[in-house]
């Protein structure tokens, strides 16, 4: 009796420390691979603040005689027509209303696309969902070469950086509105349609604000996208007064070849802070965002 | 009423839909044919075009610096894919279980993917594998000499491949969300059927959440094929072009030597091996994917 007693109790303990060695083993797993994810940045931020000769001398992010100079120098003028500050200010030019326009004409388009019938529907819309999987590479070469025609080239007001979001030309975001709005129900649009709304009453008064969880996170997604875009501003912007950051920061890595890496990650630390707050502010309507179109189609 | 009218009251979707339209027309659909006329040119931005010829086609497979770079893109991509994806999902399954502070962990592997596009972390890589950096101390803390991570021809690569696959947040959150909705009562029934964690893994949860792994592979293909940021700033294209990727090759002949006809059909190239292989998922689909809710 006894014995049978204690072989069970034997085999709960075996359960039990099973259980606990495997957690043990997740959480180590976890904060391994949370530190090869962390460090490279807490290693950057730290090494902005250090001298020249301490930074790659030791793996400690925190400096042992800190210093500013790093951030002394990224102030530095390019060329003596562009610096950190307005190279931001530049990206942010294109980068406002690349959103702005996105979120119209993408929401305009998720709604025709999700709410109505009408002849060649279909079609346009496996076409869109096409232009999901057209890779950017094919369209450079021919984009720039119509954009030159125009004389968009070198475009003091960033053009075709942000003239094609007006045309709802990111099918990524319609694909992930028309994902959303399948989950409002119609009868609050018939409902309102019996009230006498119009369709561009309905979209603005009941869509919209039901739709703005997912809009917010198209915003968000576009801003990043924006703000990090180097092939654009790589090709379009040939005037050093008008470079965005993304370019400032690629030609003071470059002009420095290789030494006062203070400065360099100084100013690529600048040049992100703006989309790390965002980030940090608004992380939860990444999340939904990203599992949200990815999950449902 | 009159016809247009008529036609518009019937139709309203359509005008909704006019801007994306126009969008698609003038800045896709006519870039996309025009490209294909240019492919078969000779086209100098500056000398204009003189000639059709096949001889754009005829080089990517015939000239060694192309073929090199298709390869270069092939190893690229079948590193980077698999060795995402799978990081990904072994994490999101990790973090599945009821872990404390599961927000902290996802927070913080998903940060990198949020700003790991920008140059600011191209610059940051640099810094951590140049031939002094950041992993050259961490070796010579074990008194290990490193690799030279950027200028060995072997190396330089798979480091380009690490920069996205420390990216696997955004692959991770997706299938994060797919793991929450297996339901808990199939866990429960092959645990009393004896079955471990890594056959309930298997059996139960890949299963399950074949549509996102598709949906995943498939995105995470396209984007891998047109990399770009991260060899032309990290590597330029070297040591010896072994990390000259096709997007970066098509940008030198385009915007360097201006031979828009040959770009064109370098890109026409990349873009047709890259349809066939969506094509093969697409296809393949009925093999492996499980659609739930199927016919509904």
């Amino acid at each position: 009796m006894t014995t049978a007693v204690k072989t069970i109790s034997d085999s709960q303990k075996k359960i039990r420390n099973r259980r606990i060695r495997s957690t043990v083993i997740r959480y180590v797993v976890l904060i391994l691979v949370g530190i090869i994810m962390i460090y490279p940045l807490i290693w950057m931020i730290g090494a902005t603040f250090k001298t020249n000769s301490e930074i790659f001398t030791s793996l400690n992010p925190f400096p042992s005689n800190p210093t500013l100079q790093g951030y002394i120098d990224a102030m530095a003028n390019y060329g003596g027509k562009i610096n950190i500050w307005l190279a931001m200010l530049n990206t942010y030019k294109f980068v406002i209303p690349e959103v702005i326009f996105t979120l119209i004409s993408c929401t305009l388009t998720a709604y025709g696309f999700s709410r109505f019938e009408f002849k060649g529907r279909n079609i346009m819309f496996t076409l869109m969902l096409a232009m999901l999987f057209l890779p950017q590479v094919v369209l450079n070469v021919p984009q720039y070469m119509m954009y030159q025609k125009w004389g968009w080239v070198g475009s003091e007001l960033y053009l075709p950086l942000w003239v094609p979001s007006m045309f709802a030309t990111e099918s990524y975001f319609v694909f992930m509105l028309v994902q959303f709005l399948r989950n409002i129900p119609r009868d609050l649009d018939e409902a309102a349609k019996i009230d006498g709304c119009n369709a561009m009453q309905i979209l603005i008064k009941i869509i919209v604000p039901m739709l703005m969880p997912a809009i917010v996170s198209c915003a968000l997604f576009k801003f990043m996208w924006s703000s990090n875009n180097f092939m654009g501003p790589l090709l379009y912007v040939n005037k050093p007064a008008y470079y965005p950051a993304t370019i400032f920061v690629k030609l003071s890595m470059d002009s420095d070849a290789g030494f006062n890496w203070n400065r360099i990650l100084a100013i690529s630390l600048i040049s992100i802070l703006p989309n790390i707050t965002v980030f940090f502010l608004a992380q939860n309507q990444f999340v939904d965002g990203i599992s949200a179109g990815g999950v449902k189609g | 009423m009159s016809k247009f009218k008529k036609f518009a009251k019937n139709n309203i979707g359509f005008f909704f839909c006019l801007p994306w339209l126009i969008g698609f027309l003038v800045f896709k659909l006519y870039p996309f044919c025009s490209s294909l006329f240019y492919s078969f040119t000779d086209y100098n931005l500056f000398k204009g075009m003189t000639q059709f010829t096949l001889k754009n086609y005829i080089n990517v497979f015939a000239n060694d610096t192309e073929r090199t770079a298709l390869l270069v893109t092939f190893k690229y991509a079948f590193m980077t894919v698999p060795l995402k994806l799978v990081f990904a999902l072994f994490i999101a399954y990790i973090l599945n279980f009821k872990i404390k502070g599961v927000n902290f962990f996802r927070t913080a592997y998903y940060i990198p993917s949020i700003l790991g596009g920008s140059v600011a972390i191209a610059v940051l890589w640099k810094a951590l594998f140049k031939d002094d950096g950041v992993i050259h101390t961490l070796f010579a803390l074990f008194g290990a000499s490193s690799p030279s991570f950027l200028s060995d021809p072997g190396w330089a690569l798979f480091i380009i491949c690490l920069l996205r696959v420390w990216q696997f947040g955004s692959a991770m959150v997706i299938f994060l969300a797919a793991l929450k909705g297996v339901p808990n009562d199939l866990y429960e029934a092959a645990s009393i059927d004896g079955a471990g964690k890594w056959k309930q893994f298997f059996s139960i949860t890949v299963p399950l959440i074949t549509p996102v792994i598709f949906y995943n592979l498939v995105t995470q293909l396209v984007q891998a094929f047109q990399e770009f940021n991260g060899p032309f700033i990290i590597t330029q294209g070297g040591p010896l072009n072994s990390t000259t990727l096709m997007s970066l090759l098509i940008y030198n002949n385009a915007f360097k030597i201006y031979d828009m006809g040959k770009a064109s059909a370098q890109a026409w190239v990349l873009f047709v091996i890259l349809m066939i292989f969506t094509l093969i998922a697409f296809w393949s689909q009925k093999h492996w994917v499980y659609y739930q809710d199927e016919g509904r």
